[in-house]
């Protein structure tokens, strides 16, 4: 049960001393209760009140960081099942899976073809971040580690799947300094793998044949004092997958159930081997459902495109809608000549209206203007976006001396700006587009 | 120590709605968990795949589609060997030729051709309009009219026809009613609440709450459905337990990611593949979130969804 604000208020030292960043001790518990700032913060909380507390006050759900530098990235920590709750925090990590059993030209081919989906997406990279490097006994230590060796040094973040714990040792040593995972923890040899895994200064993921048998391992190793660790959802079936994921998740975050408060892996895989868009399914499914990382066989970009889409559109805080950077943005080979359409930079009306002008084939220019982030009537409202946001942007960014072309269509919705803007604009011919994208084809049409 | 997780079933449930009629008839809905929970409790009807033809018929297809229709002539053809792919449990056809803004096609050239599509083939049918709110409810009315006792689907009403389409297809023929809206849950509550109050039974309802391409602004789908969900099992609220049926293709088939060529990106390699994924991808997304039923046009989607919808049930 989470620890109300007034509980650690009882046991604070009430000196409103503001050392903490907060101005009272009561504004502090209230925040400490909400988990938005440690209790470690206060230097004044005695020694047995923080022991009393420090279970009830962390986060439902531990936050696990692999990778170094480039390639950091953090997982978990997560404090609601629904985005509209508040927002989801961690996005869900895609891996690429190798196995020590496979031949080289196969293992070569699938290190080459990772590398190819590499793009922009609204200003953040997107791109193939995990590999997951598999150790089949069959193929021996010797084998794997080469693997791990060939593997190590794609500025991806490895997960070592192996449950072997001196072939796993032996594997840490080549790549332990860019911070893998181990994902070799099983009921049987939880305890040495959980030593190598601290050694080496990684994350555990652990394994269990069923829910029954995965809880009890995490719950020993946290009794051990492990608490870096992921869980893998029961392999197999997606319908195991999916309850383990589902019913940990939930279990973390509205039950308090903290053994289950750890990142979860879905190798979908091994789940769908050999059937490439049965997996790019499953990973759409983990990705809206409590998939921290995903293992596939292939993510090229036939399964990156909508797969990166949904999952920055998924994690997204509901609060702070993606925008995208002002500037203009030629469409079918526009240039200085064409036709020009400017509107707001919120993310998704940049990519409803520009899908549309593609779909339409006519050469022009969207001019996207700083509207916050807003739509186009939401912005209008608030003043953001008006005859004269819009001058001014045209002026700072000297439109006029990139582009020769004179005629601007501005949104159906604030067809209202027309008389104002050619006032603030002369040299211009306004035109009053339609009000919904869908009608940009047969506008753009109807005007050549 | 036994993992034992707290129950999220509920006392309230999705309402049950057959679609079509006789041995391929199908049932949506019924659910008391969120989608897919069935560790929660069992999840009797499956959710549901639909494939779509349009009444443009081979030609209007994507360029990869129209291998699988090889030898089609007609829409009436394509509906028949569409009813024999893997995974297909309806057939939507929709009529986006009778756009006004488009081909315009008149109402009667549209109506022969769903009544011989549903006489050729013996699944449940959904009529899928044009999208203008004019034309759609000439359209429903008419279609209810000729598919009557086939109780089929007329996708949709919206909140500027819903007196029209709710009293031709809910009423005059007891056609299902199909309520759209626009990511809103709240006018999808509102549109409920309209079809009903016109005497529309709330059980011959099923919703289209709003529908986007994977990475189209698709956190509003997602937060819609999951809001709705909630409002229905954990509040009860009747007005919104009616089955969701989301339409895909129309939304995925027209984007960038599946319509761009080799030639025009040749990184991103055959467009076939990306007009799968893409399908896919969003129709296994819809299903997590709430879709009862999807509708999709390539066979390789549907037989992959179908298969996904299995395993997790």
């Amino acid at each position: 049960m989470a620890l109300k604000g007034l509980d650690i208020f009882k046991l604070s030292p009430k000196k409103n001393c503001k050392e903490c960043g907060s101005p009272t001790c009561m504004a502090f518990s209230m925040k400490v209760a909400q988990g938005a700032v440690s209790l470690d913060a206060c230097p004044y909380f005695s020694e047995e009140a923080k022991a009393a507390m420090s279970e009830a006050t962390a986060p439902p759900m531990k936050t696990i960081k692999v990778g170094t530098g480039d390639t950091e990235m953090t997982l978990g920590g997560e404090t609601v099942l629904f985005r509209h709750e508040k927002t989801f925090v961690s996005k869900t990590r895609y891996a690429v899976d190798l196995c020590s059993s496979m031949d080289d030209a196969l293992i070569d081919a699938r290190l080459e073809e990772l590398k190819h989906v590499d793009y922009d997406r609204i200003g953040e990279r997107m791109y193939v971040e995990m590999i997951d490097v598999e150790y089949d006994p069959a193929s021996g230590q010797d084998k794997y580690v080469e693997l791990v060796k060939k593997a190590d040094g794609h500025g991806r973040v490895l997960i070592l799947d192996c449950q072997d714990v001196e072939v796993a040792k032996a594997a840490l040593e080549i790549c332990k300094a860019s911070k893998p995972i181990l994902n070799g923890a099983n009921p049987s040899n939880y305890e040495e793998m959980s030593k190598i895994a601290t050694e080496a200064g990684v994350a555990l993921g652990v394994r269990g044949a069923n829910e029954d048998e995965l809880y009890d391992t995490l719950a020993a190793l946290e009794k051990l004092g492990n608490k870096n660790l992921l869980f893998n959802a029961c392999e197999g079936t997606a319908k195991a997958a999916f309850a383990t994921a589902v019913q940990f998740r939930k279990a973390a975050i509205k039950d308090s159930n903290r053994t289950c408060g750890y990142p979860s892996i879905v190798n979908v895989s091994k789940i769908a081997k050999g059937d490439w868009h049965l997996q790019a399914a499953l990973l759409s499914l983990f990705t809206v459902k409590y998939g921290s990382i995903v293992i596939a066989e292939h993510i090229g970009y036939a399964e990156a495109l909508p797969l990166y889409g949904l999952r920055q559109n998924v994690f997204t805080d509901p609060q702070k809608p993606m925008k995208v950077a002002p500037g203009v943005y030629p469409i079918n080979g526009g240039d200085e000549n064409s036709i020009c359409l400017t509107t707001v930079d919120f993310a998704l009306t940049y990519f409803v209206v520009s899908g549309e002008l593609e779909r339409s084939g006519v050469p022009c220019n969207l001019i996207i203007n700083d509207a916050g982030g807003l739509s186009v009537l939401t912005s209008w409202a608030a003043g953001k976006f008006s005859s004269t946001s819009i001058a001014n942007f045209f002026k700072e960014q000297d439109i006029e001396g990139k582009i020769k072309c004179r005629k601007l269509c501005i949104p159906g919705k604030v067809a209202v700006l027309k008389g104002e803007l050619e006032a603030k604009m002369p040299g211009w011919e306004i035109i009053v587009a339609p009000r919904e994208a869908v009608q940009l084809v047969k506008f753009l049409k109807d005007m050549q | 120590m036994p993992f034992t997780a707290k129950s999220g079933k509920f006392s309230a449930n999705i309402n049950t709605l057959t679609m079509g009629t006789g041995d391929k008839a199908i049932v949506l809905g019924g659910e008391n968990v969120l989608p897919f929970y069935t560790f929660d409790a069992e999840i009797e009807n499956a959710p549901k795949v639909g494939i779509e033809i349009t009444d443009g018929g081979l030609d209007a297809e994507p360029e990869c589609v129209k291998k699988y229709y090889e030898g089609c002539s007609t829409v009436v053809d394509m509906a028949k060997k569409a009813a024999t792919f893997e995974g297909v449990d309806f057939l939507s056809i929709h009529l986006e030729g009778g756009d006004p803004n488009g081909e315009n096609k008149p109402t009667e050239e549209l109506i022969n051709i769903v009544k011989e599509v549903a006489d050729a083939v013996d699944l449940p049918i959904v009529v899928c309009g044009c999208k203008n709110v004019e034309k759609d409810a000439e359209i429903f009315a008419k279609a209810s009219e000729v598919l009557n006792g086939k109780n089929a689907v007329m996708l949709a009403a919206k909140e500027e026809n819903y007196k029209n389409v709710g009293a031709s297809a809910g009423l005059a023929y007891k056609q299902i009613v199909g309520a759209e809206s626009a990511d809103d849950i709240n006018l999808a509550k509102q549109l409920n609440v309209l079809l009903t109050q016109l005497g529309v039974d709330a059980k011959s309802i099923v919703m289209n709450v709003g529908t986007a391409a994977a990475g189209y602004g698709y956190e509003y789908v997602v937060s819609t459905m999951d809001r709705i969900k909630a409002a229905a099992l954990q509040q009860g609220d009747a007005t919104l337990q009616m089955p969701i049926i989301t339409p895909v293709a129309s939304e995925t088939w027209g984007v960038k990611e599946s319509v761009a060529t080799e030639d025009d990106m040749p990184e991103w390699g055959p467009t076939e593949e990306r007009g799968i994924d893409m399908e896919v991808e969003t129709a296994a997304a819809d299903l997590a979130s709430g879709s009862n039923a999807v509708i999709l046009k390539h066979p390789v989607s549907v037989a992959t969804i179908s298969k996904m919808i299995k395993a997790l049930i």
